[in-house]
């Protein structure tokens, strides 16, 4: 991959932030450090912070406490370098938007383009590869709320790769994705894995995490449990954070 | 005479007319510029912030005309003041923004009223609420060319980024760009727009024209650049049908251009082969791309 500033420094180091909304304390100072290379799970309810934490990790909510470096680098030079790729959650998009798919790749490239935004080759070749590596190149030309879910789950990571992005930040990869297009989106996210790339995912649906994630971090405003995911996904830790008798689930849970 | 003569007649007749020439130079113009920024407010959602926009420039209109400064100065002021005020109130306050704007605008057009009654000699309500595009001046044209021009060519060298912004502000501020910078800028292009527009259907109705053209266009593509010509073509065709009716009928030439841009909604919204209610044909998402989807996914 690409080399960052620091070679030796993790993809994503979050240390002791702390966030309050008003009186709401949303995050209570929670560590996070992901080694490159690495798919590392974010798990917890809704309301555990696992948005507030993305947002802190991209910037746009400011902690009280704590900071937060990515490959070695302040959070703003990383996004200036376009090491962040940011695939949104379903229903943050407006699918009605009349944006083709190609259109939406090319969008990963407007950090390095002009003043006009206007696409050299270098960009339409980059979006091109992108399209082929996530196979939608057949599928370029349609408006992106024409596609499925696992689709649309795909074309925004292809936005990540055209953008070159090392660190992928996806809030939950598989809500409104079809069981039968899981396996393509899994394998997806393990080869951009496999290349170096670090992804941090953040997911409610705990049954796809010990399959994808090489590391999960267990969340309810602080740091519940981390590390490898059979560990992290323990009845007795899932119960603290879910707070609910999850006995007999949690098999379901851990296979 | 026959029919064609009749049609031929329709518009010539009326083109030997200075104001009539004048008239359809403003509304074309204003009908093109609030067509392009129409795209983007559609997408946006911002037709509230379009109708506080317009109604807050009023104060600025009347100040204007009591300094004898140029009206586009004033009513950029106070366009822009407001929705800096807008902002303000709303990241200040628990207030919610619909209901900033709703107290923002009104008391921007109340202050406007109690200015132009203070001096009612020197202003005309009703044109300045109404239009008034059959007297526009040789300055008024000028002020409103120069304004368009600004208006096009940011638009020009930025339209790719306002749509990012309307499209992923999230993305946006990941890969470095500030979504708050072209926030402040499409805001900025309202309020010159709204001013452009001012002279041709008066403060009350500019809000039609920075949204019906665009939201027209929005039912009949679903390609964006489609939408932005289908959008200009909308009001350029309303601007005629309209000034033309207006001589003819003798009717409000604001009301006659609004009017027929309305009708051009109806019209859309009830047959867009697209998304009309009697003329939809297919639904979202197609079978075909769930089917193709997983079929991928069982390779």
């Amino acid at each position: 991959m690409t080399a960052a500033a620091h070679p030796a420094a993790p993809a994503v180091e979050v240390v002791d932030a702390t966030v309050h909304y008003g009186d709401v304390l949303a995050l209570d100072g929670v560590s996070l450090s992901v080694q490159p290379g690495r798919i590392c799970g974010l798990l917890g309810t809704n309301g555990s912070g696992k948005s507030t934490l993305f947002k802190t990790i991209l910037g746009l909510v400011r902690a009280d406490r704590g900071r937060v470096r990515l490959l070695g680098l302040d959070g703003a030079t990383a996004r200036r370098k376009g090491l962040v790729g940011y695939v949104p959650q379903a229903e943050q998009v407006d699918w009605d938007f009349p944006v083709s798919v190609r259109d939406v790749v090319m969008m990963g490239r407007y950090g390095q383009m002009g003043l006009r935004r206007r696409p050299r080759p270098a960009d339409r070749e980059a979006v091109e590869h992108a399209l082929e590596r996530t196979d939608l190149t057949g599928l370029a030309e349609r408006r992106i709320g024409a596609l499925s879910g696992g689709q649309r789950k795909r074309a925004f990571v292809a936005r990540a790769l055209a953008q070159g992005a090392d660190v992928l930040l996806l809030d939950e990869p598989f809500a409104g994705v079809d069981k039968g297009s899981e396996a393509t989106v899994t394998a997806l996210l393990r080869r951009l894995r496999d290349e170096g790339r670090t992804l941090l995912l953040s997911t409610h649906d705990l049954a796809q995490v010990p399959e994808l994630c090489d590391e999960a971090v267990l969340l309810q405003r602080r740091v519940i449990a981390r590390g490898a995911p059979d560990e992290v996904l323990r009845p007795e830790t899932v119960m603290e954070a879910f707070g609910v008798h999850v006995q007999g689930e949690g098999e379901r849970w851990t296979h | 005479m026959d029919a064609l003569t009749a049609v031929v007649d329709w518009f010539a007749v009326p083109m030997q007319f200075d104001f009539v020439r004048r008239a359809l130079l403003v509304a074309v113009v204003a009908g093109v510029v609030c067509a392009v920024l129409s795209c983007w407010m559609t997408l946006v959602g911002w037709s509230l912030m379009g109708d506080a926009v317009s109604h807050a420039v009023l104060p600025g209109v009347v100040l204007s005309y009591m300094f004898g400064l140029p009206f586009a100065l004033g009513a950029l002021v106070f366009g822009t003041g407001s929705v800096a005020l807008i902002g303000v109130v709303n990241r200040t306050s628990r207030v919610k923004e619909d209901a900033v704007i709703g107290v923002v605008f009104t008391a921007m057009f109340a202050l406007g009223l109690v200015l132009v009654s203070a001096v009612p000699s020197q202003t005309d309500l009703s044109h300045i609420l109404f239009g008034n595009v059959l007297g526009v001046s040789d300055t008024d044209i000028r002020q409103i060319l120069v304004l368009a021009a600004v208006v096009l060519g940011v638009v020009w060298v930025k339209h790719r980024d306002l749509t990012l912004y309307a499209f992923d502000r999230v993305h946006a501020h990941a890969i470095g760009i500030n979504p708050r910078l072209l926030e402040t800028l499409l805001l900025g292009l309202l309020a010159v727009t709204v001013v452009v527009a001012l002279q041709a259907v008066g403060i009350i109705l500019v809000v039609a024209m920075v949204i019906i053209p665009g939201a027209t266009a929005y039912l009949l593509t679903d390609r964006f650049e489609r939408m932005l010509a289908i959008s200009v073509g909308v009001a350029v065709v309303a601007a005629v049908t309209g000034v033309f009716a207006s001589y003819h009928l003798n009717v409000s030439t604001g009301g006659s251009v609004v009017l027929a841009q309305a009708t051009a909604f109806a019209l859309a919204y009830l047959f867009s082969p697209l998304h009309g209610v009697l003329g939809r044909r297919r639904r979202r998402p197609t079978p075909a791309a769930t089917a193709a989807d997983q079929s991928t996914a069982r390779q």
